[in-house]
């Protein structure tokens, strides 16, 4: 019964119901992994109580024959889904101590289908990061080394302790949120797989939101169809989000099996820029090479306003956060610092509770929607992404999905010097685009680069098209056959 | 009904705008499930949306919808079967998102108008700039704690229509009437209940001045959630005042948001408001825009009741009322549809009018209730009235059952029977009495003989007294005319 | 665009989040670095393009759901108070406001 930790979720699903083990042995082994690996700090809370009365419940369930689609999984979740009763912080000092009397619509999904959770996982603050070195509760490694050497990575973010947590087995999948590239970067980070369903997929109640027309959740898992299984179960129809999609949930994980025999897969040229990393050009050109070899046609696509995607990210998504960040106010929940007046306690309270980068952003948000300037920076924005929906729209007139890289580099070092914010903003250039058309991505990881570090590659498809996202998927990962990392749980 | 304010370099007119916050009547928020109801417990009608909880999202109430669209139709004016709900952005205890969910550049309802109907009998035509849809605050309370202010969120999400008028309002007089108005339709819609002492109507009263003649717009003021009709005329009244005394001292007017302050009859700036504001308003991104269809719209339409100039015009041509006596019948639809029961069933309109209006009125007046607690009720009153039409009884007995009625709630025809109220039409009893009174009192009759006829009253008071006030009184006259013929 | 300290102090108070005096200058070099970046946007030509109602508007492939106006939530005031900082009685404390 050794390395129950290395199980895919199919494969753990397909034991438990053969009761090879229960799904307390199974929940026990990861609270194994976390303690042993604590110093990957990919957890902000651990719940082992909670994971074994859960795992305990799982087995009656299996027992009486009543198992859920994700029974006795355990699970980590991404500490921007409040949880009832179990501490929420968003990775922010503001937050620390707040005990949510609910819990998220997709937490709550994942609950009802059996799974377990292990705890908690740590972010960069708000979600607002690329490295999660912005988490008021420190930075997360990545399991992952260059060849040769000891120093630490990033695992890339906002997700990076799902990220951390599923690539180094501590969870078997994990939860993670995705508004400028956050599931799909650190996945490639990582090596593991990283889904950004279509805006308006899984439900936003109860989600911490950063921006809101951009915040998506998704699952992160070792595998695409364990990216299927999970991901079937966090989306639906909730009456409780009015800009979640009445559409009923496709069965991702039968679409699997399809390859991509007569798929148009696009190529745009705007994601080939001159400098882009020689490593991740010819994974590219690996990857579009498997999908000609499945039987797929490629097509040479435009996307014009690639360029302009980024930077009206940062109009967009921090003029949403500055508005959406204003209830963290020390009046109802999180930390206080108290003034003699009540703007005083504001200012003090959001500055001592808010990090650098949050606030960076905030103010960033703040200024460009103030008088004088919405015209020339928000509403502009807005008028480019009607632009980029338009590309995205005309191009899939054309094809059926887009193959393009994930990031532009491999993971970077946890010490390495990240003195100006644009430069790190560059880590989402290619994730972007998807989260101003809400359109689905998914990264699947299809190498390794000469340092022996994980490189992916990001699939796009049209609006509530995952399935054909997801078979595409399938054909990458099985001839990419990627080294998953070797550890010992 | 001009008004005119007499400054030392000349005369002032003050032109006037109001923004009207009107609660919807709906049972949930505006975009919870929490009650919308008025009074309860502190925070005891709070969902963690109105808490502004963290990852909490705002879900539409379509009754909200069918209401500001139902009012938009009252108020005759353009409805956009597109509009945007956008974030108002600042900070206040009681405003738990950090933001208030608004309507901005894309309201729901645009241009409309108001009739004015002036005591004169004319009419005014105010114009109705738009209604938007919006959410309302939370409530700080100042006076429990020495140091510190205590939040209560029942009235957060509260759903309100901001009412905006164009500055057309030229008085204070004009801007109650506004007000009346504007209530009254809204509750003939059933979309608000007006009541102002409870919140679900507040004002807001954009003020400025200028020389009579001149097209200018000055600076205005804003005076801020004032609660009552009066207090609204007051505070217009006492900021145009500052207004000419400002201008006139040679000074300008700040463009600020004002309190008026009732015990002391004045306005002062708000200190809460002082901060310069930018509320940075933008689309939220929580929802999608508000959209409908025709159809949509014209079945609300078709469930219009008739509005009170319909009704007042109504009134008038087929009751053949005077404008003013219309308007008083119509201002509540209640005390219309008692108007119309009682002249239906007496099949005499003035008359339904003069006892409604009047006697009805004064009464109601006096208890401090409304028709809805009359009395006395349209069925009864329209029996009364036709007592009177058929000579049962005389109209000064008439006043005496209406009094009985009042205390006892009885039926007219009951009360006149059961106390033999009934008129003595019957020439013999009559003839008796008179032939009486002529016997004892040869002094009067001389005196009338000679021709001091003011006694024919106190004759006729005689008889009534002789008859327990039953005989007819055109009838005692009549008779006794020809009696006393010398 | 280069904002100056007056700008960031303007913002700053707008977004209730005090910047020390010291801090202005640094915070305006580095606000300005972005946006100076940002405005590569001016290049890209948007002369008659409809913009999109808050990123979420029908192009999204999404339409507004509505709500029966019926009440099925408040009266959880426990709940609601239960991660207040300063929970007094009923109500929520914050520093006295003065109107
Ligand atoms: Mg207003
Ligand atoms: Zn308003």
């Amino acid at each position: 019964m050794t390395n129950l930790t290395t199980l895919t979720i199919a494969a753990a699903r397909d034991k438990l119901a053969k009761k090879e083990f229960t799904a307390l042995e199974l929940t026990e082994a990861h609270l194994a992994a976390m303690e042993k690996h604590k110093a990957l700090n990919a957890f902000i809370t651990e719940t082992p109580d909670i994971a074994c009365a859960r795992a305990k419940e799982s087995d009656a369930r299996i027992q009486s024959g009543k198992a859920g689609a994700l029974e006795g999984i355990p699970l980590g979740i991404k500490d921007l889904f409040c949880t009832e009763g179990v501490q929420t912080t968003a990775a922010s000092h503001i937050l620390e101590g707040f005990t949510p009397q609910y819990e998220s619509t997709v937490s709550q999904k994942l609950r009802d289908a059996g799974s377990v959770m292990l705890g908690k996982l740590n972010l960069d603050e708000f979600a607002m990061g690329s490295s999660n070195m912005t988490s008021y509760f420190g930075p997360v490694k990545s399991p992952w080394k260059a060849k040769g050497r000891s120093d630490d990575l990033v695992p890339g973010g906002s997700s990076g302790g799902s990220a951390a947590a599923v690539s180094g087995y501590l969870a078997m999948g994990a939860t993670g949120t995705d508004t400028g590239g956050s599931i799909r970067q650190p996945a490639s980070f990582v090596g593991i797989v990283g889904v950004k369903p279509t805006y308006g997929r899984c439900s936003r109640w109860g989600i911490v939101a950063f921006a809101s027309s951009l915040d998506q959740a998704g699952p992160m898992t070792r595998t695409v169809r364990d990216a299927a299984i999970m991901l079937k179960v966090m989306c639906g129809h909730d009456p409780k989000d009015s800009t979640s999609a009445k559409l009923d949930v496709p069965d991702f994980e039968a679409a699997l099996g399809k390859g991509v025999k007569g798929l148009r897969i696009g190529i745009p040229k705007e994601y080939r820029p001159d400098g882009l990393n020689g490593e991740v050009a010819a994974l590219w050109d690996k990857g579009i090479q498997w999908l000609k070899d499945a039987g797929a046609t490629t097509v040479d696509i435009s996307l014009p306003h690639t360029s302009a995607a980024l930077p009206t990210y940062y109009i967009v998504a921090p003029a949403e956060a500055s508005s959406n960040l204003a209830r963290y106010d020390g009046v109802r929940y999180g930390q206080r610092v108290e003034g003699r007046s009540l703007d005083e306690m504001y200012s003090k309270t959001r500055a001592a509770g808010f990090g650098f980068e949050v606030k960076n952003r905030i103010l960033i948000g703040t200024y460009v929607l103030s008088a004088g300037y919405y015209d020339a920076y928000y509403l502009k924005a807005q008028k480019i992404r009607a632009l980029i929906l338009k590309d995205f729209s005309d191009a899939f007139a054309k094809v059926d999905a887009i193959l393009t890289p994930t990031a532009p580099t491999a993971a970077f070092g946890l010490n390495d010097k990240q003195d100006d914010p644009v430069a790190m903003y560059l880590n989402d250039v290619f994730t972007v685009p998807a989260n101003l058309a809400g359109i689905p991505g998914a990264s699947v990881p299809a190498g390794l680069n000469s340092e022996g570090l994980p490189l992916g590659l990001q699939v796009l498809t049209k609006r509530w098209d995952e399935e054909t996202m997801f078979r595409v998927c399938q054909v990458l990962e099985d001839a990419a056959q990627f080294p998953y990392l070797t550890v010992t749980p | 009904m001009s008004f005119i304010i007499k400054g030392e370099t000349g005369d002032w007119e003050v032109v006037i705008g109001l923004e009207v916050h009107a609660q919807v009547i709906s049972k949930a928020k505006l975009f919870s499930g929490a009650s919308a109801e008025f009074g309860a417990g502190p925070n005891e009608h709070v969902s963690l949306v109105d808490a502004g909880m963290p990852g909490m999202l705002p879900v539409l109430n379509e009754k909200c919808v069918e209401q500001a669209v139902r009012t938009g139709l009252g108020l005759k004016a353009k409805i956009n079967q597109r509009s945007v709900f956008a974030r108002k952005n600042y900070f206040y205890a009681d405003m738990p998102q950090g933001y208030q969910i608004s309507q901005y550049d894309q309201p729901i309802v645009g241009e409309g108008t108001l009739i004015l109907d002036m005591p004169d009998g004319e009419t005014r035509a105010i114009g109705i700039e738009r209604l938007h849809v919006e959410q309302d605050a939370g409530k700080s309370v100042h006076d429990l704690h020495a140091t510190k202010s205590m939040i209560d969120l029942n009235r957060s999400g509260v759903p309100l229509m901001e009412i905006v008028s164009k500055p057309d309002l030229r008085s204070p007089e004009e801007a109650g009437l506004y007000l009346k108005k504007l209530r009254s339709i809204l509750r003939y819609l059933g979309t608000c209940d007006g009541n102002m002492e409870e919140g679900s109507m507040r004002c807001d009263a954009n003020v400025s001045v200028r020389p009579v003649g001149s097209t200018e717009l000055r600076t205005r003021c804003e005076i801020k959630n004032v609660n009552s009709v009066r207090f609204v005329m007051q505070a217009i009244e006492h900021e145009a005042k500052r207004h000419v005394d400002v201008w006139e001292s040679g000074a300008q007017v700040d463009q600020e948001t004002r309190l008026y302050d009732s015990n002391r009859n004045e306005t002062r700036t708000m200190r809460s408001k002082e901060m310069a504001h930018d509320y940075r308003y933008f689309p939220d991104p929580d929802l999608l825009p508000l959209e409908f269809d025709d159809a949509y719209v014209a079945g609300i339409k078709a469930t219009l009741p008739e509005l009170p100039d319909d009704k007042k015009a109504r009134f008038i041509s087929a009751y053949g009322l005077s404008a003013y006596d219309a308007g008083v019948l119509v201002a509540e639809q209640e005390s219309a549809a008692y108007y119309e029961h009682v002249a239906k069933l007496s099949g005499d309109a003035k008359l339904a009018n003069n006892w409604v209006a009047n006697n009805l009125f004064a009464v109601l007046n006096d208890k401090g209730v409304g028709i809805g607690e009359s009395p006395i009720s349209a069925e009864h009153l329209g029996k009364l009235l036709l007592l009177i039409k058929n000579n049962t009884i005389s109209g000064r007995q008439a006043k005496d059952v209406f009094e009985i009625m009042i205390k006892s709630g009885q039926d007219p025809n009951v009360i006149v029977e059961e106390r033999g109220m009934k008129q003595i039409t019957d020439t013999g009893a009559i003839d008796a009495a008179i032939d009486q009174i002529i016997s004892q009192n040869a002094d009067k009759v001389a005196q009338y003989r000679e021709g001091k006829e003011t006694l024919m009253g106190w004759f006729v008071g005689q008889v009534m007294k002789a008859t327990q006030g039953k005989a007819n009184p055109a009838l005692c006259s009549e008779l006794l005319k020809k009696k006393l013929a010398p | 665009m280069s904002l100056d300290k007056a700008t960031v102090r303007k913002i700053a108070t707008l977004a209730r989040i005090d910047v020390p005096e010291a801090d202005l200058d640094a915070t305006a070099a580095r606000l300005s670095g972005i946006l100076s970046w940002i405005e590569q946007l001016n290049e890209v030509n948007t002369d008659g393009v409809q913009p999109m109602s808050g990123g979420l508007d029908e192009s999204m492939g999404l339409k507004l759901g509505w709500r029966a106006d019926v009440v099925n939530d408040g009266g959880i005031r426990d709940k609601v108070l239960a991660n207040a900082p300063d929970a007094n009685g009923a109500f929520f404390g914050v520093p006295k406001v003065v109107e």
